[in-house]
């Protein structure tokens, strides 16, 4: 039967675009956090480049505030796929005088990466950073389009972009420029799950229910670890919970869940009624944060 | 949100664009659609209501849902192109959300390209107006197979259904100027929600369907091309390891039509010629691909094939030439230069043209063309000749959307200045 069904075109789309960069880009890299939606991405360029290797290193850009199984999982991955892993520190930025700790109760190290990112793509001599960003996430995310250009500086004009027609993608710059290319753009958290499922791609065990010290902040729970500093007003309390994103600790909210198989995780999503990053703290500083951290140069 | 796991490996993707002249009701359209198919979260309904009420509206303004950008939000206006998702047990839909003002066709021009459907918006008050003949030219020019009119704000004409069929007759009328296969009419409201979703209780006279059931069910699958067999190379996968020490991969999208293995192709430009050995992925070979598909093809012969060559059936090649006839939709301030030269992005392959002529000027307002003034300025429309530096192998556009379209970067700066389908 000549028809596929949505998880299958947008698979197609994806790899389109992960070809177009290896085609037209000298020293691509792809941004890897250790979160489902950069899991899915890379899953997409062992497919788009099968049966030879994935043609580029994959960069994380490590905040120094994850959860262990994190980093377990981001080096098995590499490992097991023979991909070269380059992990650039947020912690190195700040040693060096680049960047500046934020301090006090709901610090975070989430706006500083795009320091680190930055000066990684310098250091590196990349010329298109992948990511996994989607558009459904956030409202500016919304506009970017799959190949987006960025200056000299690392910014985004989110007034000035190319139109993006067909699929014809326009990855021309000029030297000291950069690109930003995001396959999975067009996909909703839930077909990333229902992917995973249909894929049976491997997972951190964060996604999945265990019991884990969280605490209560803003209406969200958040998990603990031992850097944080928690008010006087805040208790550390042991929860059955799984994690809906993997980001950095400090920023990251969990779900009360019980959820311990896909099937589960695909049920439980399409209840929610919450967006993911309805249960991230960096979006809540205002209602254009991210717009203007992409601004910037963030992910 | 009800595609669970059960259901959700037989859901179709469509991908729609919505046009409509500024408060013709486009924002509410999308919110109203986003929000009976419960696609909206707590905390997004939580933010609007707060945006609502900092505004002094009375009402929650399910429009401010689909305003992206800071400065848009400031203006109140929407003025790019922006993607929203939601999904039924039975599709997933992407809606190509651009504004409707003149100065953007550029924007909608985008947007149609990859559309397989158009809602065009019209106020009941207003009628069919200038812009509307504007937004369903452009669905033609891009070829979007199916135009849904949604005739709204009926409760502003108490749901009159003499209204309508004036509005619809109208419409109609100038539909023979157009090249649509399939045209439907549904009155809507898209602020009570009258035959969004929901039937409406307060058209009895209308027996069609709801716009969300138009959108859930039009069959899509039709508008492929199966026919004509297109494969541009996009890369060459060349493992180098021992186990595929020889392995030379074919990898791209499928533009057109069904390879199966065993087929006789030709490589175009060198026409050499082969039989397709296997269709590879990573979760195992494939007897046939067809379009949207990405795959990787190998080739019982071993012939010198790279990125911007086309694999094809040898019974069915495409035309192959210099010179192109196009319709091109201009996009950046500075104008259409003739006799200037470009780079030429065409299916996967790079090269440079030279504008020849301009022959006409298409008036979008009212269909006429325009053989005097030859100023091709952003957000016109016209049709011209191109010769590329090299011969390109192409289906003129109404025959293959991918083969047949092309796109015009400024060799100084780099922008995309232009997108063109061929004749
Ligand atoms: N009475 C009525 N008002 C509507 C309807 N649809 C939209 N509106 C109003 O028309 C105005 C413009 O709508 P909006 O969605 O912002 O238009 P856009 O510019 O096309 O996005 C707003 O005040 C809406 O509340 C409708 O079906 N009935």
């Amino acid at each position: 039967m000549t028809n596929i069904n949505h998880l299958r075109e947008l698979e197609s789309e994806s790899i389109f675009v992960l070809r177009e960069v290896a085609a037209q880009f000298e020293n691509p890299v792809m941004l890897f956090s250790g979160g489902k939606d950069s899991i899915v991405m890379f899953h997409l360029a062992r497919k788009a480049f099968f049966p030879a290797k994935v043609p580029f290193a994959l960069l994380h850009i490590d905040t120094g505030h994850n959860f262990e199984e994190t980093i377990q999982f981001r080096d098995n991955l590499a490992e097991k796929h023979g991909v070269r892993m380059i992990v650039k520190y947020v912690q190195d930025s700040i040693d060096k005088g680049r960047a500046v700790e934020e301090i006090g109760v709901g610090a975070s190290r989430n706006v500083l990466q795009t320091v680190t990112l930055l000066d990684a793509i310098e250091e590196l001599k990349v010329d298109c950073a992948m990511g996994g960003g989607r558009r459904d996430e956030e409202k500016a995310r919304a506009k970017e389009r799959f190949f987006s250009h960025r200056d000299e500086f690392g910014q985004w004009d989110p007034k000035n972009q190319r139109p993006e027609l067909w699929n014809l993608f326009n990855g021309k710059k000029r030297p000291g420029e950069h690109f930003r290319v995001f396959p999975i753009s067009n996909w909703t958290e839930m077909d990333v799950w229902q992917y995973i499922l249909m894929e049976n791609i491997e997972i951190p065990n964060l996604y999945f229910t265990h019991k884990r010290k969280v605490f209560q902040r803003d209406g969200m729970w958040l998990a603990f670890a031992p850097f944080m500093k928690l008010k006087d007003s805040e208790e550390l309390i042991e929860m059955d919970v799984r994690c809906r994103t993997i980001g950095d600790i400090t920023c990251t909210g969990v779900t009360v869940s019980k959820a311990d198989s896909l099937e589960e995780i695909v049920e439980e999503i399409a209840a929610t009624r919450v967006t993911e990053r309805g249960g991230r703290s960096d979006d809540k500083r205002s209602e254009a944060a991210m717009e203007d951290r992409k601004k910037e140069g963030y992910f | 949100m009800a595609n669970t796991t059960k259901g959700y490996l037989d859901m179709q993707l469509l991908r729609f664009t919505t046009a409509g002249s500024v408060d013709d009701g486009k924002s509410t359209l999308i919110g109203r659609l986003l929000y009976d198919s419960k696609s909206i979260f707590e905390d997004q309904m939580e933010a609007i209501e707060l945006s609502s009420k900092k505004k002094g509206e009375e009402h929650v303004n399910l429009a401010l849902l689909t305003d992206g950008l800071r400065a848009e939000r400031e203006q109140g206006i929407t003025i790019d192109v922006a993607y929203r998702y939601f999904a039924t047990p039975k599709r997933k839909f992407i809606i190509a959300d651009t504004p409707g003002h003149i100065q953007y066709t550029r924007n909608m021009v985008t947007g149609a390209s990859t559309a397989n459907l158009a809602i065009v918006l019209i106020d009941a008050r207003n009628g069919v107006v200038e812009q509307t003949l504007r937004h369903a030219y452009i669905a033609s020019l891009l070829q979007i197979p199916h135009i849904v009119v949604c005739v709204n704000k009926m409760d502003l004409v108490d749901y009159d259904e003499e209204k309508y069929h004036e509005i619809r007759n109208h419409f109609m009328e100038f539909a023979p100027k157009l090249d649509v296969k399939d045209i439907r009419f549904v009155p809507i409201s898209a602020l009570k929600g009258d035959n969004v979703v929901d039937r409406s209780k307060n058209m009895d006279w209308y027996k069609g369907s709801t716009l969300m059931h138009i959108l859930e069910n039009i069959y899509i699958a039709g508008d492929q091309n199966y026919v004509d067999a297109r494969f541009p190379v996009q890369y060459v996968i060349r493992p180098m390891t021992d186990e595929y020490h020889d392995y030379r991969g074919y990898a791209g999208r499928i533009d057109g039509g069904i390879f199966k293995v065993g087929d006789k192709v030709t490589a175009l430009p060198s026409g050499l010629e082969s039989k397709i050995k296997s269709i590879d992925t990573l979760n195992g070979t494939l007897k046939e691909a067809f379009a949207p598909q990405s795959v990787t093809m190998t080739l019982e012969d071993n012939i010198d094939i790279s990125r911007g060559n086309m694999i094809v059936k040898s019974n069915n090649v495409p035309e192959n030439g210099q010179d192109i006839k196009a319709m091109i939709s201009w996009f950046n301030e500075r104008p259409l230069a003739i006799n200037g030269k470009y780079s030429f992005k065409h299916t996967s392959s790079d090269l440079r043209c030279m504008i020849k002529d301009v022959s006409f000027k298409m008036d979008i307002n009212s269909l006429e063309r325009n053989y005097d003034d030859k100023t091709v300025k952003m957000n016109d429309i016209a049709r011209v000749e191109i010769r590329t530096t090299k011969p390109i192998f192409y289906d003129s556009y109404r025959l293959n959307r991918y083969t047949g379209s092309f796109i015009l970067i400024d060799e100084g700066t780099n922008e995309t200045v232009g997108a063109g389908m061929i004749i």
